[in-house]
């Protein structure tokens, strides 16, 4: 690209305009980014942030972008792209608003070509013909930055959230539950199965009571993940109890045949962890009885 | 490549230290019941910890050798099983079923151990 916006000119020319467009925009930075900023405020865009912020953005976009210009790199607008991204992400600023105010600046700049050459038509073309590609390039590149940062965060997050939803807990000694809330998919079975096994050697689990209370709906496959993930678990010497299929997820399963034979099965936690603590060797007294027996 | 089979009490503790080659394995299950049979040993725990494949063959092997011990009168405990070749295993759909299986040597210990006391 940065090729084919060169060669569509005389090399000589080009560097002379693109210096006296460079030249330009300096001149005039405060009039321009004033200009930028009030066309900003009334397209209503970044309204997340304050007149202030906007300000200060608008001039260390506005020097980045000549910079960019003159010296034809976007490393620097690069890096600078993505720390604004995750400046401004988190305070919920919009692809759509990153986007538009590239554009406004673009616009910006071109119209006040259009003004200072306006009677000169045939050099006008020539610096919109060195403008027109490497604007485009650098609306390109804070756009792409933007998204890309974005695509990050939301990644990281939906790690964390994946992270969150399979909590391995300890509730005695070598018994561990799991309780599964949400969607079960073959990633998300896999993850689980693997922190499961982790968690069985930390805690030298010999009993895990897997709770399906909140699992909405159960298909072919899922139900397939759960028993890889009981024989994987007894591979480790670890007995599971599966708990809280529900009526539908129950009826469902018989429908479709999934030989759940090899499981152990309660109605709920409570039972899952009351065969648990008896497979175990607990027993769970209420206190004033006990006292009475002693 | 040979696997040390120690006698503790009446236990037979096998460890499998290295990957074992087909032939290793099918020696290995000779050398283990003949053991049974003369040192009279009431069961036998097999400890794979160090192995990081348990292909379909050994899988078989370990299979066979638990039911061949329990006609002897012997139980087999499998222990050490690490958990990405569980993952593995039930992900390739190998059963061991009608084996018991324990965390390592000292659960595999502790299972006898109930085993015995609930007798």
């Amino acid at each position: 690209m940065q090729q084919t916006g060169r060669q569509t000119l005389p090399i000589d020319g080009a560097i002379e305009l693109r210096r006296e467009l460079v030249a330009h925009l300096r001149e005039n930075r405060t009039a321009l980014r004033e200009e930028w900023v009030r066309r900003i405020t009334e397209a209503q865009l970044l309204r997340a942030m304050t007149n202030q912020e906007v300000f200060n953005e608008a001039t260390s976009v506005y020097d980045n972008y000549v910079e960019a210009l003159e010296t034809d790199t976007l490393e620097t607008l690069q890096a600078y792209a993505r720390s604004l991204s995750e400046r401004i992400i988190p305070r919920g600023v919009e692809t759509d608003e990153v986007v538009g105010i590239v554009l406004l600046l673009r616009d910006v700049l071109a119209r006040s070509l259009f003004g200072k050459y306006q009677n000169n038509p045939n050099k006008l073309n020539r610096v919109l013909d060195a403008y027109e590609p490497a604007a485009n390039r650098i609306a390109n590149t804070v756009a792409v930055g933007f998204v890309q940062e974005r695509e990050r965060v939301i990644s990281q997050q939906q790690e964390a959230i994946r992270e969150l939803s399979t909590p391995v807990l300890q509730v005695r000694e070598r018994l561990l539950i799991l309780p599964i809330i949400g969607i079960m998919d073959p990633h998300r079975a896999r993850q689980l199965t693997e922190q499961l096994l982790r968690g069985i050697r930390t805690n030298r689990a010999r009993v895990v009571v897997i709770d399906i209370t909140g699992v909405a709906a159960m298909d072919a496959a899922v139900a397939n993940h759960l028993v890889q993930t009981v024989e994987a678990s007894r591979l480790l010497g670890a007995d599971v109890i599966v708990t809280g299929l529900s009526p539908e997820i129950a009826q469902t399963l018989v429908n479709i045949g999934v030989d759940l034979g090899k499981m152990k099965t309660m109605g709920d936690l409570q039972g899952g962890i009351e065969v648990a603590e008896q497979s175990l060797g607990y027993k769970v007294v209420p206190t004033n009885q006990s006292e009475a027996v002693v | 490549m040979m696997v040390p089979i120690l006698k503790q009490g009446h236990v037979l503790i096998a460890t499998i230290m290295a990957a074992l080659s087909d032939e290793d394995m099918r020696q290995f299950r000779e050398a283990l019941l003949d053991r049974v049979v003369s040192s009279r040993a009431t069961a036998v725990i097999i400890d794979v910890m160090a192995m990081d494949v348990l292909d379909s063959f050994a899988t078989r092997t370990l299979r066979e050798i638990a039911y061949m011990t329990r006609l002897r009168g012997a139980r087999t405990v499998l222990v050490g099983v690490q958990p990405e070749v569980a993952m593995t295993m039930v992900q390739l759909g190998l059963h061991l079923e009608g084996v018991a299986t324990a965390l390592d040597l000292e659960e595999g210990l502790a299972y006898l151990d109930r085993l015995n006391r609930r007798r």
